[in-house]
C-alpha cells in the first residue's frame, strides 16, 4: 500500500532544509533525493557527503545549499566519517543529533564498501542514504557495480556485461537494525522511511533509486516518472529489512512489463528483444524471491 | 613515578593521560601494543573515551578527522603500510585543520616485506601538512605525545610523534610516568572548535576556486610557522613543569668542532657514546640532533651550523634516486649560509640494520679524512 501524504509530517511544504540555488543539472534526481531526505530528517541533523554529484549540488565555497552542518569527506569514507561524528557526539552527550551520510552508488557499492561494512559491523549510529543513479555520474557516466546489466555507460559502450550488485543483501548480512529501499517516485514512502530510521539506533541504510537524466538519457522532467516505473515494473521494489532478517514489501506494484521502464531510457536504446526478455525473466525471479522472503506477501 | 616499560607502552600511558575522547585504530606490527594497551585501558575505564576498533587505517584516520572536527580530542597510532594507506586522509586531516595526534612507529615499507626500523614511511609523508617530532628514547616518546596535544590544539594542525620500531617500540627503559594530575595541569581540557553546530550550521570542506585553494594553503603554511614557535614554547614550559625538555634541535659540543654529525632518533644515543670516545682520542666532533622535522626548524639549524664547514648526516631512510632525507633537508636549509660547506650524507641503519658505536666512528673518520665530499650518499654497512 502507498502511504498517504497526510500521515507524513515532513511532507508538508515549507519545511525544506535545502534552499534554492543548487547547482545540479535541471530536473536532477539527486537534487530531488537530497531535498526529500533533508526535509524528512529535519534541520537539526549533521550531514556527511562525499565526492559525487551531491558535492556539486551542495554549492561551491562559501555558498551552501543545505541549511545544516555539512561535511564533505573523502570519497570512500562516508561511513567512517559519520561514525567519527556520532561517537564524538556521544562523548559530548549529544547523541540525539542524527548523523546522516549521503553517498552515491560508486561511493557505496564500490570504493566505500569496506568503510560501510566496517561501520555496519560495529553497528555505528548513523543513517546512511545511498542515492543510486547506477553509475559514476559526477565523473561523466562510467560503470559502477550498481549499473544494471546491458545498460550503456561511457565505459560500457556496448552495454554492461555485469549484474547489479545486491547491496541490500550485503547490508542485511551485516544484521543491521534497519535497511530499506526507496524511490523518488514515491516521496511519502521515502520520507517516512527516513523518519522511521531516525528513531532507531545503530546503522540504518536506505537504498534510494535516483535517476541521472544525463546518464540515463531521459528528458529532464522524467526522473520521478522513471523512478515510479522502476517500482511498478518490479525492477526496484520498495521493501524494508529489519535486523537483517525480516523482509517486508511496502508496496505491491502493478507488475508492468519491464519494457515500459527500459524503453523510455536512451541508455537501453540498443537492447535486443532477447535482452529485454532476459531482464524480464531475472526481474520476475527476483520479485518471487523477495515475496518469498517477506513471508509470501502478495 | 618511574616504570620499566617499552616505548609503545610509554605512548599509551601518555595518550591516556591526555584524556582523548576518541581513539580510532587498526593493528599493525610494531604499533599493535599501543592499540592493545589503549583497548585494555578503555575496558577498565581508565581511558575515559571511546575506542573505535576500525576495519582499516584509512577509515581510522577518516574517523579521527571527523571526530576532531566535531570537537573531540583524538588519538591514533600506526606504522608503515598503515601510514601509507592513510596517505589520502593525512592531507585531509591537515587541510581540515584538525588537531589529531598520531604515534607513528617507523617500520620498513614493502617491498620487500620486513618489520624493522626505517624512517622512510613517515618521512615520505612529509608534504602532508602534519607536524612531525622524531624521538630518541622512551621517555621522549611519552613526553612528546603530551606536548603534541598542546601544540596541535593550539595551532590546529595534526601532529605525528615518530618512534622507531623495536629500538623504541619494544625496548624497555625506565620511564618517568607523570601523574594524571600533573598532565591535567599541563594540558588544558579539550576546547576545539565544534564545526558541526546544529544551531549555527556551516559547510566544512566545500569546493573552492583556484585562488581560494592557494589562499588556504598559504594560511596553512603560516600556521606551520606559528607551530614552530608554539612547539618551542610548549617544550620549554614542559621543561619547567616536568623538568625535561628537548628543544626543536639539540646541539652538543659545537664550540670547537672540526666536523658536526647530524642525526635523528635512536641513532643519536649511540652517536653520543661514539663521539665521546672520539673526543678522548682528540677528535673534536659536534652533534646536532633534529627532533622537529615538520615544520623544519631552518633558523635553528642555520644558527647552529652556519659557522661549521664540514658536516656529516646519518640517515636511516632514503628517497630513492636522491639521498637520505634528513641530509637533503639539511643541505637545503644551509644553502644560503655565508660559510661554504661540505656536507656528506651517509646511509646507515636502513632496513633496521644495526648502527653501533663502531659504525658511527667509521662514518666520522671517513668524513674527517675525505678530500672530496660526494653529492651521492655513502652506504655504510656492518663489518
Ligand atoms: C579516491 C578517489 N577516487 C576517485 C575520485 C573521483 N571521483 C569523484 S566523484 C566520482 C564519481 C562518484 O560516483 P557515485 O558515487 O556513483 O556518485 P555520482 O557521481 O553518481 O553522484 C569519482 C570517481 C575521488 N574523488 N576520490
Amino acid at each position: 500500500m502507498q502511504p498517504s501524504a497526510d500521515s507524513c509530517e515532513a511532507c508538508t511544504p515549507g519545511m525544506d532544509v535545502m534552499r534554492s540555488g543548487h547547482t545540479a543539472c535541471p530536473g536532477c534526481g539527486q537534487a530531488i533525493s537530497m531535498r526529500l531526505v533533508l526535509r524528512a530528517i529535519g534541520a537539526k541533523a549533521i550531514v556527511v557527503t562525499v565526492p559525487s554529484c551531491v558535492s556539486v549540488i551542495a554549492g561551491p565555497f562559501p555558498y551552501a545549499v543545505a541549511n545544516v552542518p555539512y561535511y564533505h569527506a573523502a570519497f570512500e569514507v562516508a561511513a567512517a566519517s559519520a561514525a567519527g561524528i556520532s561517537n564524538a557526539l556521544k562523548i559530548q552527550e549529544k547523541q540525539d543529533i542524527p548523523v546522516l551520510a549521503f553517498a552515491g552508488d560508486g561511493g557505496t557499492f564500490d570504493i566505500g564498501l569496506q568503510s560501510l561494512s566496517g561501520a555496519a559491523d560495529r553497528n555505528e549510529d548513523f543513517i546512511y542514504v545511498c542515492y543510486d543513479n547506477e553509475g559514476y555520474m559526477n565523473t561523466g557516466i562510467q560503470v559502477s557495480s550498481a549499473t544494471p546489466t546491458h545498460a550503456w555507460t561511457g565505459t560500457t559502450p556496448t552495454g554492461n556485461t555485469r549484474r547489479k550488485k545486491q547491496i541490500m543483501e550485503i547490508m542485511a548480512a551485516h544484521r543491521i537494525p534497519y535497511a530499506a529501499t526507496a524511490s523518488i517516485g514515491f516521496p511519502e514512502d521515502l520520507m517516512q522511511k527516513i523518519q522511521k530510521a531516525r528513531d532507531i539506533r545503530g546503522t540504518r541504510f536506505i537504498h534510494l533509486l535516483s535517476p541521472c537524466n544525463t546518464g540515463w538519457k531521459i528528458p529532464e522532467n522524467m526522473a520521478p516518472k522513471v523512478s515510479t516505473l522502476a517500482v511498478e515494473t518490479n525492477i526496484f521494489p520498495l521493501y524494508e529489512i529489519t535486523d537483517g532478517l525480516h523482509y517486508q514489501i511496502n508496496y505491491m506494484s502493478k507488475g508492468l512489463p519491464v519494457e515500459e521502464y527500459l524503453s523510455v531510457q536512451g541508455r537501453y536504446a540498443h537492447l535486443t528483444p532477447e535482452q529485454i526478455k532476459s531482464i524480464q525473466t531475472e526481474t520476475d525471479r527476483a520479485w518471487r524471491d523477495l515475496k518469498q522472503k517477506s513471508g509470501g506477501q502478495s | 613515578m618511574k616504570q620499566f616499560i617499552t616505548g609503545n607502552h610509554s605512548v599509551a600511558e601518555a595518550a591516556r593521560r591526555c584524556r582523548p575522547g576518541i581513539v580510532a585504530a587498526y593493528p599493525i606490527t610494531p604499533q599493535t601494543p599501543i592499540y592493545e594497551k589503549l583497548s585494555e585501558m578503555e575496558a577498565s575505564g581508565e581511558l575515559g573515551g571511546i575506542m573505535m576498533r576500525m576495519e582499516s587505517e584509512h577509515s581510522s584516520m577518516a574517523a579521527c578527522i571527523s571526530a576532531s572536527l566535531t570537537g573531540a580530542r583524538t588519538f591514533t597510532a600506526t606504522s608503515s603500510q598503515g601510514l601509507a594507506l592513510m596517505h589520502e586522509m593525512l592531507h585531509f586531516a591537515s587541510g581540515a585543520r584538525t588537531a589529531i595526534v598520531m604515534a607513528c612507529v617507523n617500520r620498513t615499507l614493502a617491498l620487500p616485506w620486513a618489520f624493522w626500523s626505517d624512517q622512510t614511511d613517515t618521512l615520505s609523508q612529509r608534504d602532508t601538512g602534519w607536524m612531525q617530532i622524531y624521538v630518541e628514547h622512551n621517555q621522549e616518546a611519552l613526553d612528546s605525545v603530551i606536548q603534541a596535544f598542546r601544540i596541535a590544539e593550539q595551532v590546529l594542525l595534526p601532529c605525528m610523534v615518530v618512534l622507531e620500531a623495536n629500538f623504541i617500540s619494544h625496548f624497555m627503559e625506565p620511564v618517568d610516568v607523570p601523574s594524571q594530575e600533573d598532565v591535567d595541569s599541563f594540558l588544558p581540557e579539550v576546547n576545539l572548535p565544534r564545526r558541526f553546530d546544529i544551531d549555527n550550521p556551516s559547510y566544512v570542506a566545500g569546493v573552492v576556486s583556484q585562488s581560494q585553494y592557494r589562499d588556504f594553503k598559504q594560511l596553512s603554511q603560516e600556521a606551520m610557522y606559528v607551530a614552530q614557535e608554539t612547539a618551542e614554547k610548549v617544550d620549554q614550559e614542559f621543561g619547567s613543569f616536568f623538568g625535561r625538555s628537548y628543544g626543536l634541535v639539540e646541539a652538543q659540543d659545537l664550540a670547537d668542532a672540526e666536523l658536526v654529525l647530524v642525526t635523528s632518533a635512536t641513532i643519536t644515543s649511540t652517536a653520543r657514546v661514539a663521539l665521546r670516545q672520539l673526543r678522548e682520542k682528540d677528535h673534536k666532533i659536534g652533534l646536532v640532533k633534529i627532533r622537529l622535522f615538520r615544520p623544519f626548524p631552518t633558523e635553528h639549524v642555520r644558527k647552529l651550523l652556519d659557522p661549521v664547514s664540514k658536516i656529516a648526516v646519518i640517515d636511516r631512510n632514503i628517497s630513492l634516486g636522491r639521498e637520505g632525507i634528513f641530509c637533503a633537508e639539511v643541505k637545503a636549509a644551509l644553502c644560503n649560509s655565508p660559510v661554504k660547506k661540505q656536507i656528506q650524507g651517509y646511509l646507515a641503519g636502513i632496513g633496521g640494520t644495526d648502527v653501533d658505536v663502531d659504525l658511527i666512528q667509521r662514518i666520522v673518520l671517513d668524513a674527517l679524512s675525505r678530500d672530496a665530499f660526494l653529492d651521492r650518499p655513502i652506504w655504510m654497512k656492518e663489518e
